[in-house]
C-alpha cells in the first residue's frame, strides 16, 4: 500500500507542477478539461470498471450538477460553494432512487436503460427553457471565490479542478484495496458467489452508482463555474459515449485508467486540429479495436506490448 | 440445526419437490444422494436462499428463514459452495478469501473512500485472518495467484476456504467431489472431516458414493422429487428401494 | 381535442409505429439468435437511407432498382460487422458486446459522415404526394407505402421462419444454441444470417421511411433506441407482438406530441422504455424469465 500512495503523490506532484512553465494559455485550458474528463471518467470506472455495471447515460448527471449549480446561483443567488454540494446531494438522492430499479436490470437491459434515462434528462434540459434556457444554454454563471480570491483564470482554474480530480483519484485509490472495493469487484465476478458470503449486491449496487453520480454532478457544478457558461449540448448521449470510450480505453478497473483515457480522448482532437470531423470515426474505431486486442486497456496494454517488443528483440529461446 | 419441512417445488407444471422434508442433526455430516434428476439442487437452491419453493419451510436453528435471500443467510452463519466453482476470478486466491470476511467486517463505502483510521485497523485484520483458513485448506503457497488461472481441484479449495471465512455454523457443499481425482477426493473428505471437527455441520449434495459412505453419519436419499429414505450409510446400503432407485447408475 | 385530431395523429403514429416494428424485429432477430443486443441495429436503417439516396443521385437509377440495390449493399454492410466486430470476438462478455456494438454503430456513423455529409436529405416519395383522405383524416401516399411494404416484409418474415428450413434452423438457435448445433445446425452461419436479414430489414425501414423523415448520418441514434422499444414491448419476439409494440408506440409517441407537447415526443418512448424495464421487461406478451444456477 506504501508503494501505491508514493506512486499517487508522484503523480500529483507532476500535475500540480504541470502548469508552472506555462502560466495559462493554450495548454493549461485544455489540461482543464483532461481534470474534469477524469474525475467523470474515474466515477464511471467504479460503477463500470470495479462493479461491472453498464452506464450510457453518464453525461446526464453531469448535466444536472451543472445545471443544478447554474440555477441556484444565477436564479436563486445562492453562494456557489452551497449550490455545489446541494447539486451533488439532489444528484446523488435521485440516482439512489433510479437505482433500485434500474440495476435490477443486467448487461444490455441495463445499459439501454441508462440510455433512455440520459436522454430523458437532456431533452429536459432542451425543454425547460424558462429554467435552463434551452438550446442556445444558459450564461453569466458566477466563478467559485475563497474570499477575494475569484477563480476566474485558466491557471487559478486549473488548480481548482485539479484538488478535486487528485481527491477523486485518491478515493478510487482508497477503494481499490478496500473491503467495498473487493466486495464491489465480487461483485462483477460473480454476483452469486458476492451474495452467498454475504455482499449484499443490491444495496451497494444502489450506493455505487449513487457515489458515481454524486462525483459527475460535482464535476458538472465545477464545469459551470469555471466556464461560465452551458449548453444541452455538451451533456448528450454523445458525451455519455465518449466517458465510456475513455474508461475502456484506460483500462477498466484501474486506478489511473480514466486519467489516461481521458487525457488521450481530451488531447486527441486537440492533436488532429483540422481532422475534426474525423473524431467520430477514430472513437468508434479505437472502441473496437481495444475491446479486440487490448482488453485490459492501455494500462495493461502498453507494459504487455513492451515487454512483447522486449521479446522479439531477445530473439526466440523457448517455445 | 436446520430444519427442512415439505418442501415443495413447481416449475411450470412440473413437480421438482413433492414435500421433502428431513432434519439436520447440529455437528453432523450428511449427505444427500440421489439419482440424477432427484432434485438435489434445486432443493440445495431452495435452502440456500437461491430460489423460493412453491411451499415449505426452511428452519435454521430453530427460525423459519424461508424466502430469506443468500445475503441474509450468511449472516445467519449458513454458506454454500457450488458445484461448478463460482470463483471471483479477477482476484488473487488472498483477495477472494478475504472477500469471505464480508458479514465480519463492517467498513461502509465512504469511510473506505476516505481511508478512515478505523478502516486501516480493520483491513489489517481481515488480511492477517485470512491466513487462517488458507493454511487450513492447504493453499497458503497460492495466496498471490490470481484465482481466475487456478486448477479446478486448488479452486475448489479456495471456495471452501472462502466459506469457512465466514465462520459459518453450518455449510452446504453441491457436489464438492465433481471433477476431482481419486487423491484430491480423500483429501476433500480429510478436510471435510476436519471442516466438522471445528463444530461447523456439513451438508452435502453428491454422487460419489464412495464420499458419501465413507465420512456422512446420515444420510437422505431422494428420487423423483420425493424423499425416498433417510438413515445411516449402513442402513440406506441395505435399502431395498435405494438399491433398485439407483440401478443402472454407474456410480 | 377533437375526434378528427385524435384519428389524425393516430394514422400517422402508425405509419412511423411500422417503422419502429421493422426495427425492433431487427433487434430481436439477432437478440434471438445471438443473445446479442445490437446497438448499430438504428444505424442499418440509416445506412439504408443514404445508399438509397446515393443509388438515386449518383447512379441516376430508377426508383425500382435503386431500392433493392440499397437492400443489397446494406446487407453487406451488415455481413461486415458481423464478420469484423462480432465474429473476432475472443471473450464475449455482456460488457464487451455492448462495447463493441455501441463502437461500431460509431465508426458507421461517422463513416456515414464522412462520406455523405452532416446535411439532412431528402427522397422523392414513390408515388406522388397528393394527399388521401380517410375517415376525416389526411394520409400521403408514402404513408400507405409504408404500411404496405411493412406488411410484406412480415409476412415474408414469417414465411422464411416457419416455412423454410434455414429459417426453422434460426429459431432452433434461438431456443437453444447447444441443441441447434448439436443436430448439425452451424451456429454460425445462421448468426451471420441472422445479421443479414436484420440489416436487410433495417434499409427497408430506412428506405420507405426516407421520404418522410429525410435522411442524415445521426438518425440511427433515435431510431434505434425505439426500435429497441418497440422489442422490449413485445418481448424480443420477432413477429406479431414486436409489431404491435412498434406500432402502439408510434401512436402513443404521436398522440403524446400532438395532444401535449412536440418538445417532448422523444422523451415519451423512453419514458415508456424504462416503465417497461423497470415494470415488466419481459414486455407486454413474454413470459418471465427464470434463471438456473
Amino acid at each position: 500500500m506504501k508503494r501505491e500512495l508514493l506512486k499517487f503523490l508522484a503523480f500529483a506532484l507532476f500535475m500540480l507542477l504541470l502548469p508552472l512553465p506555462f502560466r495559462g494559455g493554450y495548454l493549461v485550458n485544455v489540461l482543464i478539461f483532461v481534470g474534469i474528463n477524469t474525475m467523470l471518467a474515474v466515477a464511471l470506472n467504479l460503477l463500470l470498471g470495479y462493479a461491472g455495471q453498464i452506464s450510457l447515460g453518464h453525461a446526464g448527471f453531469f448535466g444536472l450538477g451543472a445545471y443544478l449549480s447554474a440555477i441556484l446561483t444565477t436564479k436563486y443567488g445562492w453562494n456557489p460553494w452551497a449550490a455545489l454540494p446541494a447539486g451533488a446531494a439532489i444528484v446523488g438522492c435521485l440516482a439512489g432512487l433510479v437505482g433500485f430499479p434500474i440495476l435490477k436490470l443486467k448487461g444490455h437491459y441495463l445499459a439501454m436503460a441508462t440510455l433512455g434515462l440520459g436522454i430523458i434528462i437532456y431533452i429536459v434540459f432542451n425543454e425547460t427553457v424558462d429554467l435552463t434556457g434551452g438550446p442556445s444554454g444558459l450564461s453569466g454563471i458566477p466563478n467559485l471565490c475563497l474570499g477575494s480570491v475569484c477563480f476566474d483564470s485558466d491557471f487559478k482554474n486549473y488548480y481548482l479542478i485539479w484538488v478535486f480530480a487528485l481527491l477523486t483519484v485518491l478515493f478510487s485509490l482508497n477503494l481499490a484495496n478496500s473491503r467495498v472495493g473487493r466486495a464491489l469487484r465480487a461483485i462483477h465476478d460473480s454476483e452469486v458467489a458476492a451474495r452467498v458470503v454475504g455482499v449484499n449486491a443490491r444495496i451497494l449496487k444502489v450506493q455505487i452508482f449513487a457515489l458515481s453520480a454524486v462525483i459527475c454532478s460535482l464535476a458538472g457544478g465545477l464545469y459551470a463555474h469555471t466556464m461560465t457558461f452551458i449548453a444541452p449540448a455538451s451533456f448528450g448521449f454523445n458525451f455519455s459515449v465518449e466517458l465510456l470510450t475513455m474508461v475502456v480505453i484506460g483500462g477498466l478497473g484501474s486506478v489511473y485508467g480514466p486519467f489516461l483515457g481521458a487525457a488521450l480522448l481530451t488531447l486527441l482532437p486537440e492533436i488532429l486540429r483540422g481532422a475534426n470531423d474525423y473524431d467520430i470515426v477514430i472513437y468508434g474505431a479505437l472502441l473496437v479495436l481495444m475491446v479486440m486486442f487490448m482488453s485490459g486497456g492501455l494500462v495493461r496494454g502498453i507494459p504487455d506490448l513492451y515487454r512483447k517488443v522486449l521479446r522479439l528483440k531477445g530473439g526466440v529461446d523457448h517455445a | 440445526m436446520l430444519e427442512v419441512s415439505g418442501i415443495s417445488q413447481v416449475f411450470g407444471g412440473v413437480t421438482a419437490l413433492d414435500r421433502v422434508s428431513f432434519p439436520i442433526r447440529k455437528g453432523d455430516i450428511t449427505g444427500v444422494i440421489g439419482p440424477n434428476g432427484a432434485g438435489k439442487t434445486t432443493l440445495f437452491n431452495i435452502i440456500t436462499g437461491i430460489y423460493t419453493q412453491t411451499a415449505g419451510k426452511v428452519a435454521l436453528g430453530g427460525t423459519d428463514v424461508s424466502g430469506l435471500p443468500p445475503e441474509r443467510l450468511a449472516r445467519l452463519g449458513m454458506v454454500r459452495t457450488f458445484q461448478n466453482i463460482e470463483l471471483f476470478g479477477g482476484m488473487t486466491v488472498h483477495e477472494n478469501v478475504m472477500v469471505g470476511m464480508h458479514t465480519k467486517s463492517s467498513s461502509g463505502l465512504l469511510a473506505c473512500a476516505l481511508k478512515m483510521p478505523w478502516t486501516i485497523r480493520e483491513e489489517r485484520r481481515i488480511r492477517d485472518n485470512c491466513h487462517k483458513w488458507m493454511e487450513f485448506t492447504g493453499i497458503s503457497d497460492l495466496a498471490q495467484v490470481t484465482a481466475g488461472n487456478l486448477p479446478f481441484g486448488k479452486g475448489r479449495l479456495l471456495e471452501i476456504a472462502r466459506a469457512l471465512a465466514v465462520e459459518p455454523q453450518i455449510i452446504l457443499m453441491d457436489e464438492p467431489a465433481a471433477g476431482l481425482n481419486n487423491q484430491e477426493t480423500l483429501a476433500l473428505a480429510q478436510l471435510i472431516q476436519k471442516i466438522r471437527a471445528t463444530g461447523i455441520t456439513v451438508v452435502l449434495v453428491e454422487h460419489d458414493m464412495e464420499l458419501v459412505m465413507d465420512i456422512c453419519d446420515k444420510i437422505v436419499v431422494l428420487n423423483l422429487g420425493k424423499k425416498l429414505a433417510e438413515g445411516t450409510p449402513r442402513e440406506i446400503q441395505d435399502n431395498q428401494e435405494v438399491i433398485a432407485a439407483y440401478l443402472g447408475e454407474d456410480e | 381535442m377533437q375526434f378528427d385530431q385524435i384519428i389524425q395523429f393516430s394514422l400517422s403514429g402508425l405509419s412511423t409505429g411500422a417503422i419502429y416494428a421493422l426495427i425492433g424485429i431487427g433487434f430481436s432477430i439477432i437478440y434471438n439468435a445471438t443473445g446479442i443486443i445490437n446497438f448499430a441495429q438504428g444505424e442499418f436503417v440509416m445506412v439504408g437511407g443514404l445508399l438509397t439516396l446515393s443509388c438515386l443521385e449518383l447512379l441516376h437509377l430508377p426508383i425500382l432498382a435503386a431500392v433493392p440495390c440499397a437492400v443489397a449493399a446494406s446487407t453487406l454492410v451488415g455481413v461486415l460487422f458481423e464478420r469484423l466486430a462480432i465474429r473476432p470476438l475472443r471473450n464475449p462478455t455482456p460488457i464487451n458486446l455492448v462495447i463493441i456494438t455501441i463502437g461500431g454503430s460509431i465508426l458507421m456513423r461517422g463513416l456515414a459522415m464522412l462520406v455523405w455529409g452532416k446535411d439532412t436529405h431528402g427522397i422523392a416519395s414513390f408515388s406522388g404526394d397528393d394527399p388521401i383522405v380517410i375517415a376525416g383524416a389526411t394520409i400521403l401516399p408514402q404513408h400507405l407505402w409504408i404500411l404496405g411494404v411493412t406488411l410484406l416484409i412480415i409476412s415474408i418474415n414469417k414465411f422464411y421462419f416457419y416455412h423454410t428450413i434455414s429459417g426453422k434452423a434460426m429459431r432452433a438457435c434461438a431456443y437453444n444454441r447447444r441443441a441447434a448445433s448439436l443436430v448439425g445446425i452451424d451456429v454460425r452461419r445462421m448468426v451471420l444470417f441472422s445479421f443479414m436479414i436484420s440489416s436487410a430489414m433495417g434499409a427497408a425501414a430506412g428506405i420507405i421511411a426516407a421520404p418522410l423523415t429525410m435522411v442524415a448520418y445521426d438518425v440511427g441514434v433515435m431510431l434505434g433506441l425505439k426500435g429497441f422499444c418497440a422489442a422490449i414491448i413485445g418481448g424480443m419476439s420477432s413477429g406479431i407482438p414486436t409489431v404491435i409494440g412498434g406500432l402502439l408506440l408510434g401512436v402513443l409517441e404521436s398522440l403524446g406530441a400532438g395532444l401535449i407537447s412536440s418538445g417532448y415526443k422523444d422523451a415519451i418512448a423512453f419514458i415508456i422504455l424504462l416503465l417497461l424495464l423497470f415494470l415488466r421487461p419481459q414486455g407486454l406478451f413474454g413470459k418471465p424469465e427464470s434463471e438456473r444456477v
